[in-house]
């Protein structure tokens, strides 16, 4: 028997495990107190992540509350995930990446017209799999806001520059999200292309829950 | 006032009597503005209110409308929602404001964009120079946690968040609505390591703004505290909104042509309005 590297340190029981395809959606409800690992399997890809509260789903992740509370704008370990009432949603509680990124937003059709050209708007892009995703349970594009987008580096130079940057990912980096309140987690396998977050090459990532 | 309680005539005198009264945060109908930048017409004026300590407004601008927000006392922090006035759905994306513009901080000449690949409004003057993408509005819990209860009335309750909640309900908007704002006069510094310095003020009194209308908006204006705020007392003083009409942006404008980025923006959005 093979020892699964991604399994081998988990405390709790693994409830769902699951390989999202390159470029896919992905959703699941997560109950607190419950934790979701995402293995960056060949490296270089951006997850881009939603939240919301399965009791109140109008109770959403907020990228700007969680920046103000922390008085940081990357998320590490320790970060608490905070909805846009200010509640806590899930917190990092490990990761083998130094920091991942909130500012940076999901690609859509739209906005890539806009930074690549309109000859790119017929590719997929990640607002189509949070609406995907999101229609499956009644939510709109009204539902979409701000995203994290783990295993991203977006830093912030001193003249206000701010674009994606490679150099902190790599084959097997982890997270681990654990939930505060009942959730559901909406997430886009990144399908962009045209920059350099996913290497130019979206490539699959591992959903782990354990409970 | 007994007489007033027992009459409703007096009643209305008494209402009648208040015509006329002026405080310092109030609308102004019709607008009436001696400070117009000049060659605008006074006729073309639409908007010209002050926006209470804790207040909010709401408008409509139709497309090529200038709104000029001035921090009357130095004190004041726009915090500022957008939707396109005919499909609230779309309305601004501030992930791809920065994303797309290559740049965490406005400035005059940024543009304020949609989640639809379109820009809603430009920032065509600034002389404040310390606006925050970043940080959001504080929300009610936050709001009594910093500044206490017991200041009954006090404004601790007075949060961006809430104003916010009441400025989108005025269109039939909820809590759905409510997305990630830009806040206008009070800035953030990002430094290497993530970390955010808040750049509150107070600062000089009168430094304006001067946002243009590229589609028909809808503008929400909560003025409330910046949520970093490291200040102990809830502090915030009047923003003073105008707007008047303008011309449709034409396709030489400096704006409009600054970025390769910016011009598919603008390309956009009058693919949107060739109807």
């Amino acid at each position: 028997m093979t020892a699964d590297p991604y399994l081998a340190d988990l405390s709790g029981a693994v409830v769902h495990d699951e390989t999202v395809p390159a470029r896919g959606p992905w959703l699941h409800h997560i109950k607190a107190g419950e934790t979701l690992r995402i293995v960056d399997l060949e490296g270089n890809q951006a997850v881009d992540f939603l939240l919301y509260s399965e009791a109140d789903d109008a109770e959403r992740y907020s990228a700007q509350d969680t920046v103000s509370a922390q008085g940081n704008l990357f998320l590490r370990e320790g970060t608490v995930l905070r909805s846009n009432e200010g509640n806590p949603m899930m917190t990092i509680a490990g990761t083998s990446v130094a920091y991942h990124d909130t500012i940076g937003g999901a690609c859509s059709c739209e906005s890539n017209t806009l930074r690549y050209g309109h000859h790119t708007k017929a590719q997929h892009a990640c607002v189509e799999n949070f609406l995907n995703a999101n229609l499956t349970e009644g939510r709109t594009k009204r539902d979409i806001v701000s995203n994290i987008n783990f295993f991203m580096n977006v830093p912030v130079e001193a003249d206000g520059s701010l674009g994606i940057v490679d150099g902190i990912s790599a084959p097997g980096l982890t997270v681990d999200l654990k939930a505060e309140m009942d959730v559901i987690v909406v997430v886009s396998n990144c399908p962009q292309i045209n920059n350099p977050c996913n290497g130019f090459n979206p490539s699959p990532v591992r959903m782990i829950v354990t409970a | 006032m007994t007489q007033t309680l027992e009459n409703p005539l007096a009643a209305r005198d008494h209402a009648r009597s208040m015509e006329g009264t002026v405080v310092e945060s109030m609308p102004v109908l019709p607008p009436v503005a001696d400070d117009l930048p000049a060659g605008i017409s006074p006729s073309d004026l639409v908007w010209e209110e002050t926006i209470a300590a804790g207040g909010y407004a709401t408008r409509r601008l139709a497309r090529g409308a200038r709104l000029r927000l001035i921090d009357l006392k130095g004190d004041a922090c726009a915090s500022l929602l957008i939707f396109n006035a005919e499909m609230p759905s779309e309305r601004l994306n501030v992930a791809d404001t920065v994303k797309v513009q290559w740049n965490a901080y406005l400035e005059k000449g940024r543009l304020l964009l949609s989640d639809m690949g379109r820009v809603l409004m430009s920032l065509v003057e600034d002389e404040a120079e310390t606006h925050d993408c970043f940080c959001g509005v504080s929300n009610a819990k936050l709001s009594a946690a910093k500044y206490g209860k017991g200041q009954e009335p006090a404004p601790y309750f007075s949060n961006g968040r809430d104003r916010f909640l009441n400025g989108v309900a005025k269109h039939g908007l909820g809590p759905r609505d409510v997305h990630p704002c830009v806040n206008l006069f009070k800035g953030v510094r990002v430094e290497d390591d993530g970390v955010i310095t808040p750049l509150t003020g107070p600062f000089d009194a009168g430094r304006s703004v001067i946002l243009r209308a590229e589609m028909d908006v809808i503008v929400v204006i909560a003025n409330c505290p910046h949520v970093m705020d490291p200040r102990e007392e809830w502090s915030c003083t009047p923003l003073r909104a105008t707007a008047w009409r303008g011309p449709i942006t034409p396709e030489d404008d400096a704006v409009r042509n600054a970025t390769p980025e910016g011009r598919r923006a603008f390309l956009n959005v009058e693919d949107y309005f060739r109807r």
